[in-house]
C-alpha cells in the first residue's frame, strides 16, 4: 500500500487550473521527484498535501487516511513534513530555536509549565533540545546552533529548514527546491543528506529543477505541465520521454 | 549558581532595585507614581506578549482593564465579595470574553485587527457608560474597599506596603513573561509571529496559540485594573477610553518589541517622564508627544534597542563600520535560483 496517495486531484484558482486530474502514489522509503516548467503545479499540489490549501475534487490519502481537508499543524501532527520553496525561517530566532519549533506538537508543557518553570517544562525542554540538537546534525548545521537563522545564506536556509521538518519526525518529507542556491558542491552534500534520510525510514517528495539532482537521487519522477501529470516513471525512462522533453522545449535533460 | 545570576542576573537587579524603593524614599507622591507603573507594567507585560511574542494587535485593551476595575468594584460593592476572590472572578470574566472575541479576531491580520480590538474597546466603554443600573454610569463607583491580608490593610496611608504588593505582583508577571519566552508556548508564538504558514507546518495550531496568548494578556490587564480600583478606590469610564488604549500600545511599542525589558522600559518612559514634564506645565503633552515620536525614528527597535544602536553609533563614528561585512544575507532569495525555460 503506498504511504501517500493522490488521487484524481484537481485545483482551481478562479478560472485558472492549477491542477487537473492528477493521481499518483508515493511508496514507503523512496526518494521521489515531482518535476515541471514553471507554473506546473508542484508547489500547489505540495501546498494541498500539508493542508495549507484545499483540492477542488479529489482526494490525498495519507497512510489510508483523506488528508485532504485537514489544517497544517493536523497534518504535521500525522507525519507530514515540509519545506518551503520561498524561505520562511524565523529569522531572528537562533537556528536551534528554529527546530525547536519543530518539537512542538512532540512536546506538551502548556502555558502554566511555562509560566512557572514547572517540572513539566523543564522536562519538555531537555528533551527538545537533544533533539533539535540531532535534527541539526542530520543536516551538518549543528555547529551554527547559536546563529541567527536571518544571517544563514539561501542554501542554508533550506537545509535549516530541512532539519526543522525532520524535528516533527515525519513519515514523508516534502522539499520544495532543496538544491536552489546551491553550489555543486554543496548540492552533492545536500544530495547525501536526503539519501541518509530516506535510509532513516523516511519517505521523500522532492522539486527540483536541477535536473542532474533529481535524475541522480530519485527512485522515480512524475512530471507535471500546465497543472496534468505527462509522465512517470525511472528517471532513465523520463529522460527518453517525448512529451516531456517537448514540455522542457529541448531543455538538456541529461 | 554563577550560571543561575548570569541568567537572571538582569532581573535580580531590577527587583531588587524596585522593591528597594520604598526605604529610601517615603515621598506619597514618588510612591503613588510608582503605584500606577506597577499597575500599568502589569498591562504592558501582557500586551508585549501578544504584540511583541505572537505579533497580534489590540487597540481595545482598555476594555479588559475595565473589565477588571469593574469588576472588582461591582463584586465587592454591591455583593460584598472578597477584593482577592473578586480580583480572580473578573479575570477570569475578562478571560472568556476574550476567547469569545478572540476567536473570530485573531483570524483577522493587521488593519482589520487593530478596527475589530477598537470596536471591541468602544462597545465596552459604552456600556460602562450606558448600562447605569449597575454601573453608575460616568457617576463612577465610589467606596471600593481596600485589599487586606489580615490586619495589613493596602491602602493610599500605607504606602510602602502597597508598593511592595504591587510591585511584588508586577515583578512576578515580568519573571513569568520571561519564562515564558523561553518555552515551547513562547517560541511557538514567535514562529507564527514570524512566519505563520512555516509554523503551522511543523504542528503548531494557530488559532489555539493566538487566542490563548489574547486570553493571557486580557487578564494581565484585568488584574492591573482591580489593582488600581481597589487602590484608587474609584473609578469611572472616563479612565478606559480609546486614548488609554492608545498609551497602552504606546507604551510598549516605544518599549520595544523584540523584547520583554520593552515592556519594562515603555512603562517606565510612559509613567515617569509625564510625570518630570509637568515642569513645561501646558506644554507638557506637546514636549511628551515630540519626545515618543524623537523616539521611534532613532530607535525603531524600541527603547531596548538603545544598548545596540550607541553601540553602532560608536564604531560608526570610529570610522570601524563593518556593516558592510554583514551582507551575507542575500537581498532577493529567488534571483539565483536555476530555472529551465518551458512554460512561459
Ligand atoms: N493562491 C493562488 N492563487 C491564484 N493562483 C495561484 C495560486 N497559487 C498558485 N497559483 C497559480 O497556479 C499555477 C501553479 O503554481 P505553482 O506555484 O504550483 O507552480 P510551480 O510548479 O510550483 O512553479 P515554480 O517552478 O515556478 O515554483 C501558477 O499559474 C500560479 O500562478
Ligand atoms: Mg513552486
Amino acid at each position: 500500500m503506498p504511504i501517500l496517495k493522490v488521487e484524481a486531484v484537481t485545483k482551481r484558482f478562479g478560472g485558472l487550473e492549477a491542477l487537473r486530474d492528477v493521481t499518483f502514489s508515493l511508496y514507503d522509503g523512496q526518494i521521489k521527484a515531482l518535476i515541471g516548467p514553471n507554473g506546473a503545479g508542484k508547489t500547489t499540489l505540495f501546498n494541498l498535501m500539508s493542508g495549507m490549501d484545499r483540492p477542488t475534487a479529489g482526494h490525498i490519502y495519507f497512510g489510508g487516511k483523506d488528508i485532504g481537508r485537514l489544517a497544517p499543524h493536523q497534518a504535521s501532527r500525522l507525519g507530514v513534513g515540509r519545506t518551503f520553496q520561498h524561505s520562511k525561517v524565523f529569522d531572528d530566532l537562533s537556528v536551534l530555536d528554529n527546530v525547536k519549533v519543530g518539537r512542538h506538537a512532540k512536546s506538551t508543557a502548556g502555558l502554566l509549565s511555562a509560566f512557572f518553570t514547572l517540572p513539566r517544562h523543564r522536562r519538555d525542554e531537555r528533551s527538545i533540545s537533544e533533539h533539535a540538537y540531532h535534527a541539526l546534525r542530520r543536516v551538518g548545521l549543528e555547529a551554527k546552533a547559536e546563529e541567527p537563522a536571518g544571517g544563514l545564506p539561501m542554501g542554508e536556509r533550506h537545509v535549516l529548514e530541512i532539519a526543522r521538518a525532520l524535528a516533527t519526525e515525519p513519515r514523508v518529507l516534502l522539499l520544495d527546491e532543496p538544491a536552489a542556491g546551491l553550489n555543486n558542491e554543496e548540492t552533492d552534500q545536500l544530495a547525501e543528506s536526503v539519501r541518509r534520510i530516506r535510509d532513516q525510514g523516511i519517505t521523500v517528495l522532492l522539486v527540483e529543477h536541477d535536473m542532474g539532482f533529481v535524475m541522480d537521487i530519485s527512485d522515480e519522477v512524475v512530471v507535471l505541465d500546465y497543472g496534468r501529470k505527462i509522465a512517470e516513471g525511472p528517471p532513465l525512462m523520463i529522460q527518453n520521454d517525448e512529451e516531456v522533453i517537448r514540455a522542457y522545449l529541448g531543455e538538456d535533460l541529461n | 549558581m554563577v550560571a543561575f545570576l548570569r541568567r537572571h542576573v538582569a532581573f535580580l537587579a531590577f527587583a531588587v532595585v524596585m522593591m528597594g524603593l520604598p526605604f529610601f524614599t517615603s515621598n506619597t507622591y514618588y510612591l503613588s507614581v510608582l503605584a500606577f507603573t506597577a499597575t500599568r507594567l502589569m498591562t504592558s507585560l501582557g500586551l508585549n506578549l501578544l504584540m511583541g511574542q505572537a505579533g497580534q494587535i489590540s487597540l481595545g485593551h482598555a476594555a479588559f482593564v475595565g473589565m477588571g476595575a469593574y469588576g472588582s468594584a461591582i463584586l465587592t460593592t454591591r455583593f460584598g465579595m472578597n477584593p482577592w476572590l473578586a480580583m480572580v472572578v473578573a479575570a477570569v470574566v475578562a478571560a472568556v470574553v476574550a476567547g469569545i472575541i478572540g476567536i473570530p479576531t485573531t483570524k483577522l491580520k493587521g488593519h482589520y485587527l487593530a478596527m475589530a480590538t477598537l470596536g471591541f474597546g468602544e462597545i465596552v466603554l459604552i456600556l460602562l457608560i450606558q448600562v447605569k443600573s449597575i454601573t453608575k454610569g460616568t457617576d463612577g463607583i465610589t467606596g471600593i474597599p481596600s485589599l487586606a491580608i489580615g490586619n495589613l490593610v493596602f491602602t493610599q496611608y500605607n504606602p510602602r506596603a502597597m508598593h511592595l504588593l504591587l510591585w511584588g505582583v508586577a515583578l512576578l508577571m515580568l519573571r513569568m513573561s520571561l519564562n515564558l519566552a523561553d518555552s515551547r508556548v513562547g517560541r511557538a508564538l514567535k514562529g507564527l509571529h514570524r512566519a505563520e504558514v512555516a509554523a503551522t507546518s511543523l504542528g503548531v495550531d494557530a488559532t489555539f496559540h493566538k487566542v490563548q496568548a489574547f486570553m493571557i494578556s486580557a487578564v494581565f490587564a484585568s488584574i492591573a485594573g482591580s489593582f488600581t480600583a481597589h487602590y484608587v478606590q474609584y473609578i469611572s469610564p472616563g479612565s478606559f477610553t480609546l486614548t488609554f488604549s492608545v498609551l497602552l500600545v504606546t507604551g510598549v511599542v516605544i518599549g520595544g518589541l523584540g523584547s520583554i525589558w520593552g515592556a519594562v522600559w515603555g512603562t517606565l518612559v510612559m509613567m515617569i517622564l509625564p510625570e518630570y514634564l509637568k515642569q513645561y506645565e501646558d506644554a507638557t503633552n506637546l514636549v511628551f508627544g515630540i519626545l515618543v515620536i524623537v523616539i521611534m525614528i532613532f530607535l525603531p527597535g524600541g527603547l531596548v534597542s538603545l544598548g545596540s544602536a550607541l553601540g553602532k553609533l560608536r564604531t560608526r563614528v570610529g570610522g570601524r563600520d563593518r556593516r558592510a561585512a554583514d551582507t551575507s544575507d542575500p537581498g532577493s532569495l529567488e534571483g539565483n535560483a536555476r530555472r529551465p525555460g518551458g512554460a512561459a
